[in-house]
């Protein structure tokens, strides 16, 4: 684009670091390739970041674990522009990685497809293991040891999320504050599990790298208004870190909420959902939220009901459904 | 024989997913219990258990199967991805075997791992034959997660070759595996060397094994053969992984199960465009080739050999 008259510099040879090249306005800015592994046929499978500014403080920006999730692609586009345009502010280095997982984003495909597994589970992963392993080692190393870290999600393809950040009790205490400046609506401290332990957030947490999970929007969409949001948020945080010196319009606090105060309602019955709440609105308990229907009968199958009064913060957007699927979560639930 | 419905789940625009189970011996024992594909690519899993099925069936009309002996069997859970030759559940792309121990209030593929489990809980010995998340095919196994209670010298039985020990990373505790040891169940994974097309001298081998692990345990009369070895019991992290540098055409010299010497080449990558040799994959460890990459293609970076290393 025309206005990017900043010289961007690609090295291909896996992250060795080039001198980097001043921009029109003075901002460094440099491509590497994180993660470069050869593919079988005559392509190679590179991970890039963009590092914009430098300096000791740094935040890692990430986004693209989950091939069928773009909301992070806009934020990632935004704030990639936004930071070379006022290089003057920014005080610090910030790493942009809009897609962990090429190979999904390029194929519609929300895991890792050459082998089948979410990227997710992966993590920290091992040098010597197989190549989502390696993957996930090379990327862990990468971002462990910056000042904070915000790893960008958008639900699935299935449901709609209002903007929140989602932090594992156990570490809640450390990044709830941090949260608190990202300006999304809600903050859920959920259960430790397990199995969650291999997620990126949990490695690098587990490295003392703060590292903020957001959830927003919806899969394959892009809610531009959540995007710019989050900008905002970003922004603040920065500036909370030290690393942004201009003004940042005033973050609205969140909510801050754990398990206990969440109500879900799964599907019934198979069928199609055509819901009757609106996402993001106030419910009252026993309020309709939407029917399952049958298109060969005309029956309705199932009246859905809010268990609660309260948020109506997830909401089913893809019609089809079976037994068990997933309809709505509202905060200000059972307790 | 007991042909039986276990549970069904509704679907909107197909016939309600049956999962169905057959029973051996005395209904009221819980003795053992054995589950196959719950992936829809896992057709070798599946036709193990039908061969377990005919085999049971004639012990079972000879009066062969102990008094006190109750199977089930269910040879697939999940036709449901399997006749659409998907993999993962086929309405949302998730795995029953990342479900366990389920939730009957929670997603649909969580209810069906509830609905499974309630009906395999309680056995005194579960078997699982599954497979790998690596494209690759490897000697048959019996797999024990090291959960803290589990008895790998049970798994002698089996009198398979192998029994590999797995320390559970955070993902696999939410494997059928890992919680029916947590439940209480001694619980093995067997793996044959395929998945999506049927391996018949491995499918009769693995159903030797459940056969033969009834006789040892007294569950059957019917006189057991001896395996030709004592099965070699090991550590998964004491298996040398053999990765690729490069990508290109995958062509093997050595398969699994042959005996290989330290240094000696086991497969060369191609260009695939040229044919010129991009690499000469060797293994540093004498040894018996566990695991081999079976795609033709392979990228960097990947696991194309396991060898385990000569005692
Ligand atoms: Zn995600």
């Amino acid at each position: 684009m025309s206005s990017d008259n900043h010289l961007i510099v690609r090295n291909g040879a896996g992250g060795d670091a080039f001198p980097a090249v001043c921009g029109g306005k003075g901002v460094l800015v440099m491509i590497e390739q994180v993660v470069q592994v050869p593919l079988a046929v005559g392509e190679d499978l590179t991970i890039p970041k963009n590092r914009i500014g430098s300096g000791e403080k740094r935040l890692c920006v990430v986004t693209g674990t989950h091939g069928d999730e773009l909301e992070g692609q806009y934020v990632a586009w935004r704030l990639a522009r936004l930071l070379k345009e006022h290089p003057e502010h920014l005080h610090g280095t910030v790493d942009i990685y809009p897609a962990l997982n090429p190979l999904g984003i390029s194929t519609m495909t929300r895991g890792m497809p050459l082998c089948d597994l979410d990227m997710n589970r992966t993590f920290p992963g091992s040098e010597n293991g197989s190549m989502s392993e390696y993957v996930a080692a090379r990327l862990i190393q990468d971002m462990a040891g910056a000042d904070a870290c915000i790893d960008i999600h958008a639900s699935n393809i299935f449901l709609r999320e209002i903007p929140q950040v989602r932090i594992n009790e156990n570490t809640a205490r450390r990044l709830v504050p941090l949260a608190k400046y990202l300006n999304m609506d809600l903050i859920w401290i959920h259960a430790a599990a397990t199995v969650l332990e291999s997620t990126l957030a949990h490695s690098l947490n587990a490295l003392d790298t703060p590292t903020l999970v957001v959830e927003m929007g919806i899969g394959m969409r892009v809610t531009r208004t959540y995007g710019d949001r989050l900008i905002t948020g970003i922004l603040s945080l920065m500036a909370h870190l030290g690393m942004w010196s201009a003004p940042v319009m005033p973050v609205a606090p969140p909510i801050v909420s754990s398990d206990g105060y969440v109500s879900f309602v799964n599907a019934s019955c198979p069928g199609i959902f055509f819901p009757s709440s609106s996402h993001t609105a106030h419910v009252e308990e026993g309020q309709e939220l939407g029917v399952i229907a049958d298109p060969l009968t005309g029956e309705v199958r199932d009246i859905l009901k809010s268990p609660a009064s309260g948020l109506l913060f997830t909401l089913r957007e893809y019609p089809v459904v079976y037994e068990g699927s997933l309809i709505a979560r509202i905060l200000g639930g059972s307790l | 024989m007991r042909e039986e419905v276990l549970f069904t789940l509704d679907t909107p625009y197909r016939q309600p997913l049956a999962v169905k189970g057959w029973r051996f011996g005395d209904p009221e024992r819980k003795s053992l219990a054995v589950v196959g594909a719950l992936r829809g690519n896992e057709v070798q899993q599946m036709y193990i258990c039908s061969q377990l099925i005919r085999a049971l069936e004639t012990l079972e009309e000879e009066g062969k199967l102990a008094p006190d002996c109750g199977v089930l069997v269910i040879p697939c859970a999940n036709q449901f991805s399997m006749n659409v030759g998907r993999r993962f559940w086929a309405a949302d792309n998730t795995d029953i075997n990342r479900m366990f121990p389920g939730y009957d209030g929670g997603e649909t593929t969580q209810r069906i791992a509830a609905r499974i489990f309630a009906t395999i809980q309680g056995y005194e010995y579960g078997v699982h034959f599954t497979s790998f998340y690596l494209p690759g095919s490897c000697l048959p196994h019996a797999r024990i997660m090291e959960t803290g209670y589990q008895h790998p010298e049970e798994a002698l039985a089996f009198g398979l070759p192998y029994i590999l020990l797995r320390k559970p990373q955070p993902y696999d505790t939410t494997t059928l595996n890992y919680n029916w040891q947590i439940w209480d169940t001694q619980a093995f994974s067997l793996y044959t060397q395929e998945t999506d097309c049927v391996d018949h001298p491995s499918a009769c081998q693995a159903v030797e094994a459940v056969l033969r692990f009834l006789g040892k345990k007294g569950l059957s009369t019917q006189p057991v053969s001896e395996p030709e070895a004592a099965s070699v019991i090991f550590r998964e992290d004491g298996l040398h992984n053999i990765l690729s540098a490069t990508g290109g055409l995958l062509f093997h010299r050595r398969e699994p199960g042959d005996t290989v010497t330290a240094g000696e080449v086991l497969a060369d990558i191609l260009d695939p465009c040229t044919g010129q040799v991009r690499e000469r994959l060797r293994t540093a460890h004498a040894g018996k080739v566990f695991f081999a990459h079976k795609a033709q293609l392979i990228a960097g970076h990947d696991v194309a050999f396991r060898v385990l290393p000569e005692a």
